[in-house]
């Protein structure tokens, strides 16, 4: 087996905002305090003019993304995930979902992963809340090109985006220049038995855990959405059709994020044998990242043990 | 008939004198409380402290083109204190961006004047608001967002002192000095009331959402004048002084009475939203008629 090359989404994240700023001087960077985490710090170099220390008042840094929207500009907000969402949640509301302005908001150290810092800076939630708001737009690139090819979408997109990101670095699924159109899926592995579908970097250990299976020569399918709103229903009923299980695995609550939404289109369209996985209803903790997945149940191992559960119940 | 204040032409009015700035005040509080009453619903109190400093701006101050509210080189006004957004309302259609007459539509289904000030919704206004303490935030977006692109404008933004409250308000003012945005000028019109205040805290009583607001505005690093809010002359001179820049953002620290205008809002929290019968809207305009235009200075207001 050959090792899958690692790339740090963060990186990306701060490389692909320079070039986008060098194509597109509309481009600004909003930073709450923490470029130096996030790797807003690279843009913060190569164009100081055009970025905007904040502090850490993430509140105001909504608004005045907003405001700056209004003139023509393309502000970039980048701060923790667990802080872009929820610490300004009414703002983001408010300022920038009902007026449906052209914001984007970069959510670094989303899930679990987050550097030994603990529920406090984890995001177990912010799928489900950025989700349910009206005119937002929801991403989870999977690795370092998709990360890449998911801004230029996002900062082509005329409203506003969050953007889920990762801190540490993860294998890589995609070669670079992949296309990338919003709210259309992937299907990384064709297969009848049972459908895994997942978003973000967990879809590098969701495809793990189909190798897994396939070692036990069951033959999964794998879809991978990159954007979680709007939603490619399609995709998921075809999934749903191809296979008659579907497994949702997720780096979140089963709450309201990719399960609910899958479960939500399949409710509708297309009622199928399902099981949700991902983070059961609780906060996190610190630690190493090799533990926190054990302990939360999200490694290839443990979807695979989700898949086996789903394919051992009867079907309707 | 053309509305007051604009010029034959319709387009930048003739400079009106202070004597038709304290008319058109009157007209806007005319038309908040027909709109209020139509409408069975609304605030009033917020509106009418506002009444006078909004004919100020939008007659006198604002560089603005009614036929164009998209404009970019207009000045941007920002109503944070949303709720007041029928005060907005009548001064936009006395300025020519809306019709008079749609104001009878103010919270109706369907209509452009929604409940508070949506900038999908009504030509004219600059930013959605109506969570208060949000407004000064996009202003210092747009006044970072005007030095940024070489642009003469400037941002104002009306805020309540009850919702200078909310921390984010001063995020925004730590921003804006450090950003030196003396292209941004915050008015705070300084009532003393919210909705239902305080309780009686015997020495600091009811009213006075926030202490010594001039100190700490100045404090964060803002240029404070104040005037008292109902006296056009007193605006007209310190909006006059707060568009010469000094370096530093501009707060406007303006002593006005919740309610001005009808005796029996004035100063009374009861009326900061209340819906208004057949009955008190004729004694209130018949109040509003009355009035010379030679406002009394507010009660307790420290000139
Ligand atoms: C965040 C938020 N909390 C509460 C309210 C409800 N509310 C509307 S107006 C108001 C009082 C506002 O007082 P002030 O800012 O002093 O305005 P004014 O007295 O000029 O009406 C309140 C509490 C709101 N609109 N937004």
């Amino acid at each position: 087996m050959t090792v899958p090359t690692m790339i740090a989404q963060r990186e990306v994240f701060g490389r692909t905002l320079v070039e986008l700023a060098d194509a597109d001087p509309r481009l600004l960077v909003l930073d709450g305090d923490l470029a130096n985490s996030t790797k807003a710090d690279i843009f913060a170099e190569a164009h100081p003019d055009r970025f905007l220390a904040m502090g850490i008042a993430e509140q105001n840094m909504a608004g005045v993304a907003a405001g700056l929207a209004t003139l023509g500009f393309v502000p970039w907000i980048s701060t923790f995930a667990a802080f872009a969402v929820k610490r300004d949640l009414d703002q983001v509301r408010v300022v920038i979902a009902q007026p449906s302005l052209n914001v984007k908001i970069a959510g670094a150290y989303s899930g679990l992963l987050t550097g030994f810092t603990g529920k406090t800076h984890q995001s177990v939630e912010d799928i489900a809340v950025m989700r349910a708001m009206p005119n937002m737009v929801v991403l989870a690139p999977a690795d370092g090109p998709e990360t890449h090819a998911a801004m230029v979408a996002a900062h082509a997109h005329g409203g506003p985006v969050y953007l889920r990101l990762a801190r540490d670095p993860s294998p890589r699924i995609f070669d670079d220049g992949l296309a990338f159109v919003i709210g259309r899926g992937i299907v990384l592995r064709e297969g009848r038995d049972i459908a895994i579908i997942s978003t973000g970097v967990h879809t590098a250990r969701a495809a793990e855990a189909c190798d897994l299976l396939a070692a036990d020569g069951l033959r999964p399918y794998h879809l991978h959405l990159p954007t979680i709103k709007p939603l490619d229903e399609d995709a998921v009923v075809r999934a749903a059709e191809r296979t008659g299980a579907v497994l949702v695995t997720e780096e979140h609550t089963v709450i309201g994020g990719l399960g609910g939404a899958v479960a939500e289109a399949l409710g509708q369209r297309r009622p199928t044998l399902l099981r949700l996985h991902g983070i059961r209803d609780v906060f996190g903790e610190s630690g190493p990242n090799d533990a926190i997945l054990a302990k939360y149940g999200l490694t290839p191992r443990h979807i695979a043990e989700e898949a086996r559960l789903l394919l051992g119940q009867p079907r309707p | 008939m053309r509305p007051a204040g604009r010029d034959a032409e319709g387009r930048v009015p003739a400079t009106p004198s202070i004597e038709e700035l304290r008319t058109i005040a009157r007209e806007i509080r005319r038309l908040v409380l027909t709109s209020v009453h139509h409408a069975g619903a609304g605030h009033l109190g917020g509106p009418l402290s506002a009444a006078d400093m909004l004919a100020a701006l939008y007659f006198h101050f604002l560089r603005l083109d009614p036929a164009r509210p998209d404009w970019p080189d207009r000045d941007h006004f920002i109503l944070s204190k949303g709720h007041s957004a029928i005060g907005l309302y009548a001064t936009l259609a006395l300025r020519g961006y809306v019709p008079v007459d749609e104001l009878r539509t103010f919270d109706a289904i369907g209509s452009r004047l929604q409940g508070h000030p949506d900038m999908t919704a009504t030509p004219g206004v600059d930013m959605s608001t109506g969570s208060l303490g949000q407004g000064l935030s996009p202003g210092v977006g747009m006044a970072i967002g005007a030095k940024l692109k070489g642009a003469s404008f400037r941002t104002w933004v009306m805020l309540g002192d009850g919702e200078m409250q909310e921390g984010q308000v001063w995020e925004a003012l730590e921003v804006a000095a450090r950003y030196r945005l003396d292209n941004l000028i915050a008015v705070i019109d300084h009532n003393r009331l919210p909705q239902y205040t305080w309780p009686d805290f015997g020495q600091r009583g009811r009213e006075f959402p926030v202490q010594n607001l001039a100190g700490k505005c100045a404090a964060f690093g803002w240029r404070v004048l104040a005037c008292d809010g109902h006296d056009m002359d007193a605006i007209v001179r310190t909006f006059d002084g707060a568009t010469r820049p000094d370096g530093r953002p501009t707060a406007v620290i303006a002593h006005t009475v919740k309610g001005k205008g009808v005796s029996f809002m004035e100063g009374a929290f009861a009326w900061h939203a209340k819906p208004l019968d057949d009955e008190a809207l004729t004694r209130a305009l018949e109040e509003i008629d009355a009035q010379t235009g030679l406002s009394a200075p507010p009660a307790g207001a420290s000139r």
